[in-house]
């Protein structure tokens, strides 16, 4: 397992390195260059936007400046400098990464949490109203946009006179020290970014959970258990849900990329501290180094994600095997 | 001697009826359908649904609610009419506010001469219906009110919807050529066309889908005009789409190579692009149409999305994502919900067909019942 598990993330590295290659190609493409905003302000002469262009590197043909910064990066870590805010790139995501990948993580727990029940329920019970209503629900999930979402919660909030919307904390608590206030103060804020970015998933998980489950439910094991008078919470949790669950492990993996998109743009929409913001911010203002360093880090976190999923399956079922 | 007609041979069903006659049993399926042709049929209509133009501002008349239609005016029945309004100041907030007029009804006409639109290549100011402006030209009929320029919402949202529901259609057809093609050559030569192919792939799909979009789409200029704008953003979700096809595609043109009929076709000296366009992409035509339908809402989702985040569709082009851009502001989707009213075609749009895309695929499959 420990080599099959260090062979995928060698087996990563090549595909990264193309991707931060076609990354930055596509950042390169872009009409104008950072510098480009100094050129209409009156402040600033011609030698003096040319100096910075020489300053930051961008006089230099773009092979070299991929060739520096993947250099600084395999050699020192260093993701480069981010032209808009005048810092090292790891300093600004540093912080957002964090939260970037608690949203993703909460949003992904708390639909596992809705929707396996859901899809065990509605698998048990295909004909009834509540069944009917969760089906209907799933559509819904699957038809309406995250930002739509998100939208549409926010309108409701500020109809019924909350002002919690938009950020993580109340401005009273931002620089607050820990304690369950905040704590409440910081669940008060996200369940709309959470609900938002997680509906789509809920659906599709529900959706899954319940097909398989009634495959499940129609094998042969499932009758002898049933045969052999085991109860029926065995049946259900022990021999249907236990086999069940394991292609909604693959599936978490390829949920990943909606995850992540998701949380994108919630984050814009909801002023979020991730990386969100910050990537689309960066595109627009061609802080090459800041979306470079973003675009492969959500490679990044799909990469991982795939291979934690991976490795999930193996341990939930012991008849998948990675040699 | 008199002979017997030869006995009718008993009629057996085309496949294609039968499948025709398992999707009827589908109602949402039935119904999804149908929304499916009343949306396309309003968006081609646009125009002339639209009491207004797209890019008409009415002055004075700047966020306004959508206005309610009454049939009894003073307890009399009267035919329908709206009020026409008043700018009046909110008593506590002093914030502008407009007030229905309601001494006066302003009825609605229908078939009425309005401003001039293009339909299908003729200049006409025919409209469905509209309301006369009267004499001091201040009174209207905003069925989804106004934005903040005073543009009449209606009108957008159906003239957007024009975008919205090509911009899949069209994204659909570009990537489903190259990934038809792609998968095509993959799975029929094998080797290391193959292998390239395949590797070209597997680096697409790992990469984060928005993230690329979102890079991909700021590579078109600011200074295009909106028609081109519109097709580099096809160009960009088709770029990403093709993949996951492709890969499908190839399977089936792997088990379909092993086929008599291929070989047949390959003995008598037809063309390896003859033997793929003509020979095996037609046994996987269903599985294509169905594959089309399914993935159509993904191409309006990101469309939609990316003109949300202002890197999509441009002004004066509008779509529902660029309406709903209105409402992104956190303040402002408070004030005038009504600006979400474009979300609501959306998703009825895409649930329509995500409706008739499931009821298709349990129609052609067969073997499952």
């Amino acid at each position: 397992m420990l080599t099959y598990t260090l062979r995928r993330i060698l087996g990563m590295l090549p595909t990264l390195l193309i991707i931060s290659a076609v990354c930055f190609t596509v950042i390169k493409l872009q009409p104008g260059s950072f510098t480009d905003q100094y050129l209409e302000d009156p402040r600033f002469t011609k030698e003096t936007v040319a100096a910075i262009t020489r300053q930051l590197g961008l006089d230099q043909p773009a092979i070299v400046q991929y060739g520096r910064w993947l250099w600084g990066v395999v050699t020192r870590l260093d993701f480069g400098f981010s032209f808009a805010s005048n810092a090292p790139v790891i300093t600004q995501i540093g912080e957002r990464l964090g939260w970037t990948v608690f949203v993703a993580l909460l949003t992904l727990l708390l639909s596992w949490l809705v929707a396996v029940p859901l899809g065990i329920y509605t698998a048990f019970n295909r004909n009834g109203l509540a069944a009917s209503v969760a089906n209907f629900l799933g559509y819904v999930g699957l038809a309406i946009p995250d930002f739509l979402v998100a939208l549409l919660l926010v309108s409701l909030t500020l109809r019924l006179g909350s002002s919690n919307v938009g950020g993580l904390f109340s401005p009273a608590m931002i620089d607050a020290p820990w304690s369950w206030a905040r704590v409440g103060d910081l669940l008060a804020h996200l369940w709309i970014p959470v609900l938002a970015v997680g509906l789509e998933g809920v659906a599709g998980l529900m959706r899954q959970m319940r097909a398989s489950m009634l495959d499940v439910l129609s094998q042969d094991y499932v009758r002898t258990a049933r045969a052999k008078g085991a109860a029926q919470q065995t049946v259900i949790w022990r021999h249907a849900v236990r086999n069940a669950i394991n292609p909604l492990i693959s599936l978490a993996g390829l949920s990943l990329p909606t995850l992540i998109s998701g949380t994108i743009v919630i984050s814009i929409v909801m002023n979020l501290p991730t990386i969100g913001p910050l990537l689309y911010e960066s595109l627009l203002n061609k802080d090459q180094y800041t979306a470079l360093t973003l675009l492969m880090l959500s490679a990044v976190l799909l990469l991982i994600g795939n291979l934690l999923a991976d490795l999930a399956l193996a341990w939930a079922d012991p008849r998948v095997r990675y040699s | 001697m008199t002979t017997l007609p030869a006995p009718a041979a008993p009629a057996t069903p085309s496949p294609f009826a039968l499948a025709l006659r398992r999707f009827r049993k589908s109602r949402l399926g039935v119904i999804g359908g149908w929304l499916l042709a009343a949306l396309y049929l309003s968006a081609l209509l646009g125009g002339f649904l639209a009491p207004y133009g797209i890019t008409t501002q009415h002055q004075g008349f700047e966020y306004q609610p959508p206005q309610a239609l009454h049939v009894m005016f003073q307890g009399k029945p009267m035919r329908p009419f709206v009020y026409g309004s008043k700018t009046g100041r909110d008593p506590v907030t002093f914030a502008k506010t407009s007030v229905p007029d309601t001494t006066t009804p302003v009825p609605i006409a229908f078939f009425v001469r309005g401003e001039p639109y293009n339909f299908l290549g003729l200049r006409t100011t025919w409209h469905l219906f509209g309301v006369d402006p009267g004499p001091d030209n201040n009174r209207f009929y905003f069925p989804f009110g106004t934005d903040q320029l005073g543009r009449d919402l209606f009108s957008r949202t159906l003239v957007g919807g024009q975008v919205s529901l090509t911009v899949g259609v069209v994204g659909i057809i570009i990537s489903f050529t190259i990934g038809i093609v792609m998968g095509g050559l993959s799975g029929y030569y094998g080797g290391r066309t193959d292998n390239l192919i395949q590797r070209l792939i597997e680096v697409l799909l790992s990469f984060p889908r928005l993230p690329i979009l979102l890079a991909l789409s700021t590579l078109i200029p600011a200074s295009w005009p909106s028609t081109y704008v519109y097709l580099g953003i096809v160009a960009v979700l088709a770029l990403i789409g093709w993949a996951s096809l492709a890969r499908v595609v190839r399977g089936q043109v792997l088990s379909a190579r092993q086929v008599e009929y291929v070989s047949a076709a390959q003995a008598v000296g037809a063309s390896d692009l003859r033997v793929i366009l003509r020979h095996i992409v037609p046994n996987l035509s269903s599985f294509l149409v169905i594959t089309a339908t399914l993935s159509l809402p993904g191409y309006i989702l990101g469309e939609s999305t990316l003109s949300f985040l202002g890197l999509g569709i441009k002004e004066p082009m509008t779509s529902w994502g660029l309406l709903l851009k209105d409402a992104g502001n956190l303040q402002t989707v408070g004030l005038y919900p009504w600006l979400l009213l474009p979300g609501l075609f959306l998703f009825v749009a895409v649930l329509a067909f995500n409706f008739f895309g499931d009821a298709l695929r349990d129609a052609a499959d067969t073997q499952s019942r």
